[in-house]
């Protein structure tokens, strides 16, 4: 790899590091992870799930948040403060720009997902007193949390790379919310005839599949996550996140830096 | 070979929402600048002067013509490696120190690591911030972001330099240090390509200029040769008020205290003179006016511009 794109990747984390927001908004997470020891506490038999549950969909959603709101902002404030003038002046590629953004917010959310998920273990260690086999299948949940970051940060730097940072939040917002129900689209398609149909099934492919990267629910009832899916999910979502960069980037390298 | 050389260079935009109309920013402009000079470029504000540097730099794409720097394409990574560029009213990431935002730049410039720091902190002397080197760029004032402004295009040791409006945002004693230090590097052998509004920075300055206007190239050359087309003119002064003969002359008439003052075209001198001793009032003196940058903008302006620039 082009070692432009870890500088650019490194300081883009420095400056995620460097944001007050993302204290506030880490805190506010481990706040929710912790609160949920307190729901459990009025949840008979079920306290672990409702932990397991609580607690991974706090990191998930504060995770997607940062994802959205510092993705959309990548390639647009350093237009905005001209700081992309002074990079682009220089002997950077602009994929290696987008490369290096990219690089460096995923670190940042895997940094941020690493400590939420220790708030989470905490919580679960406090809640049972100890931790059980279960508790790693987690570790899976955890694992497509990041890759359901991948591919909303992709998505958020490619709409950025076209349209105004609010656009590109309700792109990406947007995408979301529909990935999220992409299996009820597939199944909507099947019912459908003619080219309602086709229009159902060719929605559901081009949106991204996240219902498939939410385990959420079963992990929270101690079941098990296949390794092909994970395996599958992996490959998806390296095709689907690659696809989105590599239109980022084809769009950016045309772009006018008016 | 030019350092910088434009052929036909130009620029339309599009412009509006739904029905798109093209705007011209930059008419095919022809220029070349020579190694080692300082060349400015100047215009008032929306001349274009900042879309020429753009796309010098490679941040917008030509609708027309190229543009070459040291003879490669403006593209081309092994030309990004020797030029820096200071855009207008430059901000930078204001969590960073400005020693972390150099060194980022040394990275990303290309500059070997054990040279890094060195150059970080030489870039910093140069500019006169060695000792805020380490406070973060969010407490800067505008003048200082512009020094580090600075810094981070002459860190790598470029060959030929691009400044977007330099002393924008300086004090008097600032804008003394960055004439001062543009001067140090054309005697260092660098090129340096700077656009200005404010004439009188030029005049101190460059070699050579090249007067821009509404995207077109209204004068190229050394500012003597350019002053030198301007109408010669002459300031007279004496004691007393403005007679009518002499008001017929010349618009510029003013008077302070006993004193008046008038400025005519040197044609017109003896007329004026005239005037002043058929109203038989003292002359004072009278004293030719050097023709300024600013003197040969107005003449190249046409006088519907005029009318536009005064309304």
């Amino acid at each position: 790899m082009s070692p432009r794109v870890v500088y650019i990747a490194s300081n883009t984390f420095r400056e995620a590091v460097r944001d007050r927001v993302l204290y506030n908004l880490i805190a506010f997470a481990l706040l929710m992870v912790g609160a949920s020891v307190l729901v459990a506490q009025i949840s008979i038999d079920i306290e672990r799930n409702v932990v397991v549950n609580l607690g991974l969909t706090s990191v998930s959603i504060f995770g997607l948040i940062i994802a959205i709101f510092i993705g959309i902002g990548l390639v647009s404030k350093e237009i905005d403060k001209r700081t992309l003038y002074t990079i682009l002046s220089r002997p950077v590629r602009r994929w290696e720009f987008i490369l290096g953004k990219f690089g460096g917010l995923m670190a940042t959310l895997v940094v941020n997902t690493f400590l939420m998920a220790l708030g989470l273990f905490a919580a679960l260690l406090y809640q049972s007193h100890h931790f059980q086999r279960a508790d790693a299948y987690l570790l899976v949940v955890l694992y497509f949390i990041v890759l359901e970051f991948m591919v909303i940060t992709a998505l958020a730097l490619l709409f950025s790379s076209f349209s105004s940072p609010l656009l590109a939040a309700v792109f990406t917002f947007a995408l979301f919310i529909i990935g999220t129900f992409s299996e009820d689209l597939r199944n909507f398609a099947a019912l459908a005839h003619g080219t309602t149909r086709w229009a159902a099934m060719g929605a559901a492919y081009i949106v991204p599949n996240f219902a498939a990267l939410n385990v959420i629910s079963s992990v929270a009832h101690d079941q098990a996550v296949a390794g092909s899916l994970v395996l599958y999910n992996t490959l998806y979502t390296l095709l689907y996140a690659g696809t989105a960069i590599a239109g980022a980037m084809l769009i950016f390298e045309h772009r006018n830096l008016k | 070979m030019p350092a910088i050389e434009t052929i036909g260079l130009e620029k339309t935009y599009s412009v509006g929402y739904w029905r798109k109309r093209p705007k011209r920013a930059l008419h095919p402009l022809n220029l070349a600048v020579e190694e080692g000079e300082i060349f400015g470029f100047l215009g008032p504000n929306g001349a274009g002067k900042t879309t020429t540097l753009k796309l010098l730099m490679g941040l917008v794409f030509p609708t027309g013509g190229t543009a070459r720097i040291l003879g490669m394409e403006v593209n081309d990574p092994r030309v990004k490696a020797q030029i820096g560029y200071l855009p207008e009213q430059p901000y930078f990431y204001d969590s960073l120190s400005a020693n972390e935002l150099l060194e980022y730049y040394a990275q990303i410039s290309g500059v070997a690591p054990r040279e890094r720091r060195p150059r970080v902190s030489a870039a910093l002397a140069q500019v006169g911030m060695a000792e805020s080197a380490h406070l973060q760029l969010r407490r800067f004032s505008k003048g200082m972001l512009q020094r580090v402004g600075i810094a981070q295009a002459i860190l790598h040791e470029p060959r030929v330099i691009f400044l977007d409006e330099p002393m924008s945002g300086l004090d008097p004693i600032g804008r003394r240090e960055v004439r001062d230090l543009i001067e140090g590097l054309k005697r260092q052998g660098r090129t340096v390509f700077f656009s200005t509004h404010i004439l009188s920075d030029a005049e101190a300055l460059c070699d050579r200029v090249a007067v821009v206007h509404k995207g077109e190239l209204r004068g190229i050359g050394v500012i003597a040769d350019l002053t030198s087309t301007v109408e010669a003119r002459v300031e007279v002064v004496w004691q007393g008020d403005v007679p009518p003969d002499l008001r017929a002359l010349t618009a510029e008439c003013h008077v302070t205290g006993d004193m008046a003052r008038a400025v005519v075209a040197e044609p017109q001198l003896d007329a004026a003179i005239d005037a002043v001793r058929r109203a038989g009032l003292r002359l004072v003196s009278v004293t030719p006016i050097r023709a300024t940058l600013e003197d040969y903008f107005v003449q190249k302006l046409t006088p519907h511009e005029m009318a536009e620039a005064r309304a």
